[in-house]
């Protein structure tokens, strides 16, 4: 019975800890970036926001998430219910799951595993499951267009990001997030890989359904895209998803170009400020710009968009890779090239 | 009985009640769906195995890419349920022989593989299989697939690209009247080319160009 207390019993205490940590900070995040997110629009259009509930209006988010929880769920009729259901689900969860990986901190990560890059690029593709789901057990016109158009637009994405990934890879010689962020000790990837870093950011707003990309939920034309029909906490779950999907993305984009935790100067006044804090900003520095870019631009054309992530970005990411690949060859910086 | 066996247990029979499930279902999109949870079956029994690279490259690829076009090809298709079964008793003879010929084929290969030191190789070469301690799952297989196998590993390269190829010029028709967007060209287009300031008359007279 000790044995089966030390082995199993502790471990999965502490993994379960460890879980609520991660999602309960986590969802805190994504209350406080929609309120983030309409502070900056109202800003950027010259309103005030969000400013009745609590003080500033800080308040508010939790406010809107009661509302969807006391509402009333909707299944339609003619809608295949199992997989209605299940498709919030899903697409939250992956959601979730995905932080799984993510490093905070030297050594500050859950699951610390060898193909950790591969985990994030699995899950993030696994993503355009619960949106396809959603659109064909809604059964209804406009979900079901919202959902192709997505299912082709995350597809396109996937393959520039998945090139760009294979370029930082190059650099870094292993698959493992936190190895990623401890080879740029020296120099973020962010300089001498620019380019990847813009075609990485804008792909990631494909990827996440953000302007000008949103066009699964384009209201002008699919009243909302792939969740039409969903009310209540289905909808809520869509919701908090995109949102942690964002903040996954922005993380992202910090381990991979601007150095995960590290400080930007190795030197005393910065390396006395903690990783996670680091991590933090650069992370609100990259959803700003998220929000910022959905203030400013107007909705792509669909085959603006496939043409985008086909011919120009596809090609142009290829060519870094194979530049990447032989600058790294030829001057002798390929990691394990002795 | 540990955590590995009791894992590998719901894996496998997970993967084979989805796979019944696959040929059985009536609606066809559920067929793909259980499809997609028999890959994340085998995904989890690669992990157990120690091929974590193997179970997220089968993720990303499967189900990640092949599973959803199939499934936005399957979603599309306006499928009358009734004339797929009515087919079932006509092609079931010619199904179950090319089952029969698959499973021949599948215990022959695998009865004819020569065990060379106690471990089962392919082509006659033994690989020793590196210490997953040491070397990562990545690591081993870029080494054998970048040096013994490199020619091959070419040329499976070069099949996929005839394959693509030939997808392309399937579907690729010349359709005369089509109008396309060249953006580099929308983009140089400066004020002056298309604008013209005409210089009215007095109000009642009418506007006369040139």
């Amino acid at each position: 019975m000790a044995e089966f207390l030390s082995e199993y019993l502790w471990p999965l205490v502490l993994l379960i800890l460890q879980v609520v940590a991660i999602i309960v900070a986590l969802l805190i995040a994504v209350a406080y970036l929609t309120y983030a997110e309409r502070k900056v629009l109202a800003a950027i259009q010259l309103r005030r926001g969000p400013n009745v509930v609590g003080p500033f209006g800080l308040l508010q988010p939790f406010a809107d998430g009661l509302k969807l929880l006391t509402k009333e769920t909707i299944i339609p009729t003619v809608a295949n219910k199992v997989i209605f259901i299940t498709a919030p689900i899903l697409t939250f969860g992956l959601s979730l799951a995905a932080w799984a990986v993510i490093p905070v901190n030297d050594g500050w990560v859950m699951a610390d595993i060898n193909v950790g890059i591969l985990y994030l690029f699995a899950i993030s593709s696994l993503g355009v499951y619960g949106i396809i789901m959603a659109g064909w057990a809604s059964n209804s016109k406009y979900p079901f267009l919202g959902a192709l158009r997505s299912a082709a637009q995350m597809v396109s994405y996937e393959v520039s990001i998945g090139l760009v990934l294979i370029t930082v890879l190059l650099c870094v010689g292993s698959l493992n997030l936190s190895d990623i962020v401890r080879a740029q000790q020296g120099l973020w990837f962010v300089l001498p890989l620019f380019p990847m870093f813009v075609v990485f950011f804008i792909s990631a707003l494909a990827e996440t359904n953000r302007t000008p990309f949103d066009l699964p939920e384009a209201e002008a034309e699919l009243v909302a895209g792939f969740f039409s029909e969903y009310s209540s906490m289905s909808f809520a779950m869509f919701y908090l998803a995109e949102y942690a999907n964002m903040i996954l993305m922005s993380t992202l984009m910090s381990i991979l170009f601007l150095g995960g935790w590290l400080p930007p100067l190795n030197i005393a006044p910065f390396t006395d400020i903690p990783g996670p804090i680091w991590l933090g900003l650069k992370v609100a520095c990259i959803l700003f710009c998220f929000i910022w870019i959905r203030a400013t631009f107007p909705r792509y054309r669909y085959d603006q968009l496939m043409r985008l992530g086909w011919k120009v970005f596809l090609p142009f990411s290829l060519f870094w890779v194979v530049l990447t690949a032989g600058v790294l060859l030829y001057a002798g910086w390929l990691p394990g090239q002795s | 009985m540990t955590i590995q066996e009791i894992a590998f247990y719901i894996f496998s029979s997970v993967a084979i009640i989805a796979s019944l499930m696959v040929v059985s279902a009536r609606n066809p999109v559920h067929s793909v769906l259980f499809l997609i949870v028999v890959f994340f079956n085998a995904a989890g029994l690669f992990l157990l195995a120690g091929a974590e690279f193997l179970a997220l490259i089968l993720l990303i690829v499967y189900v990640g890419a092949v599973a959803v076009l199939f499934l936005f090809v399957v979603m599309m298709m306006d499928i009358n349920f009734a004339t797929i079964r009515q087919g079932f008793v006509r092609y079931f003879p010619f199904a179950g022989l090319v089952g029969l010929i698959l499973l021949a084929e599948i215990i022959f290969a695998i009865t004819s593989i020569p065990d060379v030191g106690g471990r089962a190789t392919l082509g006659g070469v033994a690989h020793p299989i590196p210490d997953p301690q040491q070397v990562s799952n990545a690591h081993a297989l870029g080494r054998i697939l970048y040096t013994d196998y490199f020619y091959v590993f070419q040329l499976a390269g070069i099949v996929l690209l005839v394959a693509m190829i030939g997808a392309i010029v399937l579907t690729l028709r010349e359709r005369p009247g089509s109008k396309h967007q060249n953006i580099g060209r929308q983009s140089y287009r400066s004020s002056s080319d298309t604008l013209q300031l005409i210089q009215d008359k007095p109000s009642g007279q009418g506007v006369h160009n040139g």
